[in-house]
């Protein structure tokens, strides 16, 4: 059976290039699997995963579980709203409590960057960061990694955009390992403000012109406008936003070319990405969706799994 | 802690030792003798009698003890993190026989009595404590505290410490008033709007781990306003735990033009820098946060220039509840006092002399507070330390007296150690 060195999915700026690769092709062969009539493989009888979704999440939480289920596991969900948590218990006592009760894997989505690294700290089982705060979601970045290879057959030398609030997204910076890592050409597109500082030190070029940014890329990946941004300064209005950074009808009408249009979900349509858009052939959203599941099932059937499937 | 633990009449002879006194300008090789707690004789070949307890000090220096400008002791209030009793016993394992203790405890020290509280419950402590007043009452920022009763009373300087001052009027009164006293003014210079939440410094380390930085122009663009202020109104600012290049060049154009400032830099932000932090090790976070290679040589060059006063520890203890937490709600601050001359040694001794590094720890900080401890001198009261400044040795958690053991230095190797302190009739041997 394919193995990863890696014992825990913590992010993708540690991992080698070559587990990425094998994530993403044993993705492709769980894609199989989701295809068949019964969707269903054996591999990890027996296994508890426990979810611990600390902050709200409604795709990222249900396509863990699918995936789960589909290899058979056993699986536990634990939600907790992140403010019972800077009350009261520490996060060590919570996965203590979770521990002892003799989970084979961990699955966490946490508000504060380093809490999955933190887990390893606490526990001996493999852990799946499902997004900590504005560090990694390294599961999103590999399930955007195997749909762009599904449609140009290859990832490296490519060149991928990113438009969007890359500053507070952990969906951007594991893109951004991932794809550097795989050889693709990445280059970010924002508001300056919503730019780390010293983001090009991460081997990416940079660029304020969203025109500019779509005459570049084979694809793009348009990142969510969250609504908590608004108001406080960082984005003067929706439309101001969707003016000078939205993927609009019009503005991809003007271009004439080829465009692979990816999103993490949600989409907040009219705003960050036009309707159309979304629904046109050129994007891969919805495959995106799937590809999640598959690439999952992957992560966990290479930490967990001892036996092979057919 | 018992009183006198060599000898029960008392009587120990320093034999060999090189007595360095930066106050009294003596720097010789002499031997001393202390009885009941006072020196009694200083002077080359000391006849050894039978009651003495003889401490061979060869190769070692007989100083002053050492002076904390900065610590926080968490009593009244957060007695599960320190205490007066268990704070002064990991100073004196450190060397430091005077403490000066900021005010940010519950109730905040903003009136004469509770200056007066700390004062009277340190008496038979083996440390002498010096309070900090809070410039303002509960720290809140809004109106001055009895700065003048409080003095009265024993504090040695104002500060709402680790809250910076925003009201940049009420920052002139503080300068202002503080003139009649003769005190320093001490604020913790970040400007929070900049701060942004930031928990590590904002550079190549919080960019790879997501974390929210915490620019160095929080700190510079801050300290500029203060010193500009104490510029136009005089009184004296002391500026704690410098962490930033540019902070230094701020000071330094200040300080040229004859503005009444000092500074001191904690051991940990001249020995470490953000890469501390790239487990997410929440024992390295602190206030201001530890930043770039360039601010620690920066500072570095400081100390050694005079730009840099004194060492101070920021000695800030946290329980495991307070440290084990997720990055973003841990507290920040580590404990100090035990490993400050030792780290402070490690990083300076290719760079200083060790009378000049001892200085950082002695006469520097008095000059700052206006306080002059027991001298080195015959009939005095002993409060001293004898320091073997080639000694490596292991910093480790079985050896710590503070209450807390939040400290990235625990398990490192660190060079230069206090081997004996004499304080207030007390000896702490750690030869």
């Amino acid at each position: 059976m394919k193995k990863i060195e890696s014992k825990h999915l913590l992010g993708l700026e540690k991992i080698s290039k070559k587990d990425i690769e094998t994530i993403i092709d044993v993705g492709f062969t769980f894609r199989e699997v989701l295809e068949r009539p019964i969707k269903k493989v054996p591999v990890l009888n027996g296994k508890n995963i426990v979810n611990l979704f600390f902050e709200n999440s409604t795709r990222t939480k249900i396509s863990f579980e699918l995936a789960e289920k589909r290899l058979s596991a056993d699986v536990t969900n634990f939600s907790a709203s992140s403010s019972s948590v800077q009350k009261g218990e520490t996060l060590k006592d919570t996965i203590q409590n979770i521990h002892v009760m003799k989970m084979d894997c961990v699955v966490m989505r946490h508000p504060v960057p380093g809490s999955c690294l933190q887990l390893t700290n606490y526990v001996d089982v493999p852990i799946v960061n499902a997004g900590d705060g504005t560090h990694e979601h390294p599961t999103q970045a590999l399930l955007d990694m195997m749909s762009i290879k599904e449609r140009f057959g290859k990832i490296e030398g490519l060149n991928i955009g990113i438009v969007g609030d890359i500053l507070h997204s952990r969906v951007a910076l594991s893109n951004i390992y991932g794809l550097i890592k795989m050889g693709a050409n990445v280059k970010v597109c924002a508001p300056p403000h919503l730019l780390q500082r010293g983001i090009e030190k991460l081997g990416v070029s940079v660029c304020y012109d969203v025109d500019d940014l779509i005459d570049w890329a084979d694809a793009i990946n348009v990142l969510r406008i969250q609504r908590e941004r608004m108001g406080i300064g960082l984005i003067p209005s929706t439309r101001e936003y969707r003016t000078f950074f939205g993927i609009t009808n019009e503005r991809l009408a003007r271009h004439k070319k080829e465009l692979v249009i990816m999103h993490p979900g949600p989409i907040n349509r009219g705003v960050e990405i036009d309707s159309e858009v979304a629904d046109s052939d050129q994007a891969i959203i919805l495959d995106q969706v799937l590809n999640g599941v598959a690439v999952r099932m992957s992560v966990l059937y290479l930490l967990l799994g001892s036996k092979d499937f057919e | 802690m018992s009183k006198r633990t060599l000898n029960s009449k008392g009587n120990i002879l320093l034999k060999n030792g090189r007595i360095y006194d930066p106050f009294l300008l003596i720097n010789e090789k002499s031997d001393l003798l202390i009885s009941d707690g006072f020196i009694e004789e200083i002077k080359k070949d000391i006849k050894i009698k039978k009651d003495f307890d003889v401490i061979d000090c060869e190769g070692k220096i007989i100083t002053n003890g050492f002076v904390d400008i900065h610590a926080h002791f968490r009593e009244p209030g957060f007695e599960f993190k320190e205490t007066l009793e268990t704070g002064s016993t990991a100073a004196i394992h450190g060397g430091y026989t005077r403490v000066c203790t900021m005010p940010n405890t519950n109730p905040v020290i903003d009136t004469p009595e509770l200056v007066k509280f700390i004062i009277d419950s340190s008496i038979d402590l083996p440390i002498y404590i010096h309070p900090i007043g809070a410039i303002t009452k509960g720290q809140k920022g809004l109106e001055l505290a009895e700065i003048g009763q409080m003095i009265q009373a024993g504090a040695v300087a104002i500060s709402d410490d680790g809250l910076p001052l925003t009201n940049s009027q009420l920052m002139r009164y503080a300068l202002e008033y503080s003139k009649k006293f003769g005190i320093p003014v001490i604020n913790h210079a970040e400007d929070c709007c900049l701060v942004n939440q930031g928990t590590m410094h904002e550079g190549d380390v919080s960019l790879n781990l997501g974390l929210v930085g915490n620019p160095d122009i929080s700190e510079s663009t801050m300290i500029y306003r203060d010193l500009a202020i104490a510029d136009y109104v005089g009184g004296s600012l002391h500026i704690p735990h410098v962490s930033s290049s540019k902070s230094l060049d701020v000071i330094k154009f200040f300080k040229e033009k004859g503005v009444n400032v000092s500074v001191e830099v904690t051991p940990h932000h001249l020995a470490l820098t953000d890469k501390a932090l790239q487990s997410y090790d929440t024992n390295a976070k602190v206030a201001p946060p530890i930043r770039s290679d360039i601010d620690r040589e920066s500072i570095q060059n400081a100390v050694c220039s005079g730009l840099i006063n004194c060492i101070a520890t920021d000695h800030a203890p946290h329980s495991i509840v307070d440290k084990e937490r997720d990055f973003n709600n841990a507290s920040c601050g580590m404990i100090g006092l035990e490993s400050a001359f030792g780290v402070t040694n490690k990083v300076l001794k290719d760079k200083k002399t060790v009378e000049s590094i001892i200085d950082l720890f002695t006469i520097n900080p008095c000059k700052i507070i206006n306080i002059e401890p027991n001298l080195i001198m015959e009939k005095k009261l002993a409060e001293l330390n004898i320091i073997d400044p080639n000694i490596k040795w292991e910093f480790k958690p079985s050896s710590i007296k503070s209450k807390s053991s939040n400290s990235p230095f625990v398990g490192e190797k660190l060079i230069g150690k206090v081997m004996m302190t004499i304080n207030k009739g007390f000896c702490i041997n750690n030869f």
